[in-house]
């Protein structure tokens, strides 16, 4: 394949298609409107299926239906639409419908600064929807991560049953970088297997794994799926022999793989006292700054986050036993600052915040290295 | 027999689609009903709801649709819990958004028959984005709205139909919102198959609902019904009879609406029965899709 230069945004809609995603709804809103527009044009020639719905709510809802009637499935927007998005992303986590909600964040809240970049939506990614549910969310921080990170996106939300929120920004998705992607055709997606006969499926069951096989609807295992809390087979239910295991499964089934689900890159040089952890766009920032002060001939660590939900907490911890001072850099007010604090306590983590609009710079990181 | 049906109907003959003689034992209405779900609903005694879901299984049973080829899509609220007692793929969704979550079913399972089931909360307020324009695409879906004029499931409060003047729970002093005339509405949006009856005239829901399937775009049917727990009691309508009598009474056929004056019609108040709009000739969405992308684009 050859080399070209495209957007973050066009790498996140070939990065769906190479996944086997063939179902876009959408609603346009800056700065993620290049993701409708390339599935707009691209999904048909792959005998794909695009629409554009009346509102945010409409398209998670489209979504969810469409991968409930089989097909892979994808939306994308930003701060206010992910908003609006929210009661629907529950929906899909408790009816453990696979779907990916690309997320290009924007300065907010309200409409805030049309269109900043900001990173101001990581606590929404995690808490955005009413009630206690698991959440997968994956922040790339190259346009060809962008690619990649829409792939593991689409496996890991059909691996587990999960909507996968795709969290970039503004930066990585209107960048334009050289990229050179793989032949779509190497990619290989989970499938899910069923092997009991029609009357005996059930679409909750308890499993090994705490993922159940899904069928499509139309396939002759016909059930019912509900947004009340329900039994193996779907029914509504109050009886808390029948709700208790199934929170259980719902609420532990990606811890059970956590390790597979937690992408982190870890540069760490031997004797290093202070460390960098960063995603999205302030990784960049980040690396640079690490750069400037390894060339200085000071000892830095990097941990940059790919995983951002479930939080990589066994990696931050590690970290925090090597180092005395975390600095995170991001584009709001602290808030994957939190996790770092809960984790390796508040003494440790300095943070580089901004909410402008504008990137955190690498001297903003440097100077905190002096302190 | 028949006579006696449509007479308890105050149907006529053409007005009304009659189960054959045997219709209980040889159809396969009672295999619609969900074997392996615990019965009774959840549905107050003597609700309309269960004469609304009677006809659609007979609808869908006189179409000799199979089981698997029928998706229902609800919302929230009393009507919408209607599917769980069918035995058919059902998505019982979240409130407001069946319309959506059934707009991508369609577009995934274009071969499949395509019911959303809301009431009249679910789909004209929270909702009602979503039903003007699923009917401004005229995609091969069909709304079966109830409309009872109230919300039944959260106490009685005054919803988009209520008419002017009535108390609810929200509207103590009286209602002061016009209600939406849900058939206008969405004929004025594009749906191509619009009608509407009552619970009380079942059989001539059943024509409707299985000419709604059967139509290849969006298409539309209002039942009308009533909330005697909430509705009536606030307004003092009686027990549930007699709102089901109400209906009956306050009802007239399209027919007859028809051979009335301009001046009479201008004056009537009675709910007016009918198909009251199809048009064959708008090309439904995901046949539009298919015809106008996907066969001129160049495949990969």
């Amino acid at each position: 394949m050859t080399i070209r230069l495209m957007q973050g945004n066009e790498a996140i809609a070939l990065g769906a298609i190479a996944a086997g995603c063939r179902f876009y709804a959408g609603y346009p809103i800056t700065p993620s409107t290049e993701v409708a527009e390339v599935m707009a044009r691209e999904l048909p020639k792959y005998g794909g299926k695009f629409i554009q719905m009346e509102d945010e709510i409409a398209s998670m809802a489209a979504i969810i239906g469409g991968r409930v009637g089989g097909l892979k499935s994808m939306t994308a927007t930003s701060g206010p639409g992910f908003s609006l998005m929210q009661e629907n992303i529950g929906y899909a986590a408790i009816t453990e419908i696979p779907c990916v909600v690309v997320d290009v964040q924007r300065l907010g809240p309200s409409t805030g600064q049309p269109t900043a970049a900001s990173q101001g939506d990581v606590m929404q990614a995690r808490w955005g929807t009413h009630g206690d549910h698991p959440i997968i969310a994956l922040a790339p921080i190259s346009v060809r991560q962008a690619f990649d990170l829409t792939v593991k996106a689409f496996d890991f939300s059909e691996r587990y049953r999960t909507p996968v929120i795709l969290l970039t920004d503004e930066i990585i998705g209107h960048m334009r970088e050289p990229v050179e992607l793989p032949d779509f055709s190497t990619i290989k997606i989970y499938e899910h297997k069923v092997e009991e006969k029609p009357e005996e499926y059930k679409a909750f069951r308890n499993t090994e794994d705490g993922v159940p096989p899904l069928v499509p609807f139309g396939e002759g295992y016909r059930y019912h799926i509900t947004g009340l809390l329900h039994d193996e087979v779907g029914f509504p239910t109050q009886r808390l022999d029948e709700i208790d295991p199934w929170l259980e499964r719902v609420n532990g089934k990606l811890e059970k793989h956590i390790d597979e689900i937690t992408l982190v890159e870890e540069d760490y040089q031997d004797g290093a006292r202070v460390a960098v952890l960063s995603y999205g766009c302030s990784a960049r920032t980040a690396r640079h700054a690490v750069k400037v002060a390894r060339a200085q001939g000071k000892k830095v660590n990097l941990l940059t986050l790919l995983t951002i939900w479930p939080f990589p907490e066994k990696q931050v911890e590690a970290l925090g036993e090597k180092v005395d001072k975390i600095i995170v850099p991001e584009m709001n007010l602290g808030q994957l600052a939190y996790e770092v604090e809960r984790v390796v306590g508040r003494k440790k983590v300095v943070r580089v915040t901004r909410a402008n609009g504008e990137m955190v710079t690498p001297q903003m990181v440097l100077e905190k290295m002096e302190d | 027999m028949t006579d006696h049906i449509l007479e308890a109907h105050d149907l006529e003959n053409h007005e009304a689609l009659i189960p054959p003689s045997n219709w209980f034992e040889r159809s396969e209405t009672l295999q619609k009903l969900r074997k392996n779900k615990k019965f009774p609903t959840i549905w107050c005694a003597g609700c309309g709801l269960g004469v609304v879901m009677g006809a659609l299984i007979r609808a869908i049973d006189h179409l000799g649709l199979k089981n698997d080829d029928v998706a229902l899509v609800a919302g929230i609220g009393c009507t919408a819990r209607m599917p769980v007692y069918m035995d058919f793929n059902t998505l019982h969704t979240t409130h407001g958004r069946a319309l959506a979550f059934a707009t991508g079913l369609k577009i995934a399972r274009p071969g499949m028959k395509v019911i959303a089931i809301m009431g009249d909360g679910d789909a004209l307020a929270i909702g009602g984005n979503h039903f003007i324009h699923a009917a401004r695409r005229n995609i091969g879906i069909t709304a079966l709205v109830v409309n009872n004029s109230i919300y039944g499931m959260t106490g009685g409060q005054y919803s988009p139909t209520t008419p002017l003047g009535k108390v609810a729970t929200t509207a103590p002093y009286g209602n002061v919102e016009p209600p939406f005339p849900i058939c206008e509405l969405a004929m004025a949006a594009g749906a191509t198959y619009v009608a509407r009856s009552t619970v009380y005239h079942a059989l001539e829901l059943d024509k409707f609902l299985t000419e709604a399937i059967a139509q290849d775009g969006f298409s539309v049917v209002e039942a009308v019904s009533y909330c005697h727990t909430t509705y009536g009691r606030l307004n003092r309508l009686g027990t549930a009879a007699d709102m089901m009598r109400a209906l009956k009474d306050n009802s007239i056929a399209k027919s007859a609406y028809d051979k009335l004056s301009p001046d009479e019609q201008h004056a009537n108040t009675k709910i007016v029965r009918g198909v009251l709009h199809q048009n064959n000739t708008r090309m439904e969405y995901t046949r539009m899709y298919e015809q106008q992308i996907l066969t001129r684009v160049q495949s990969v």
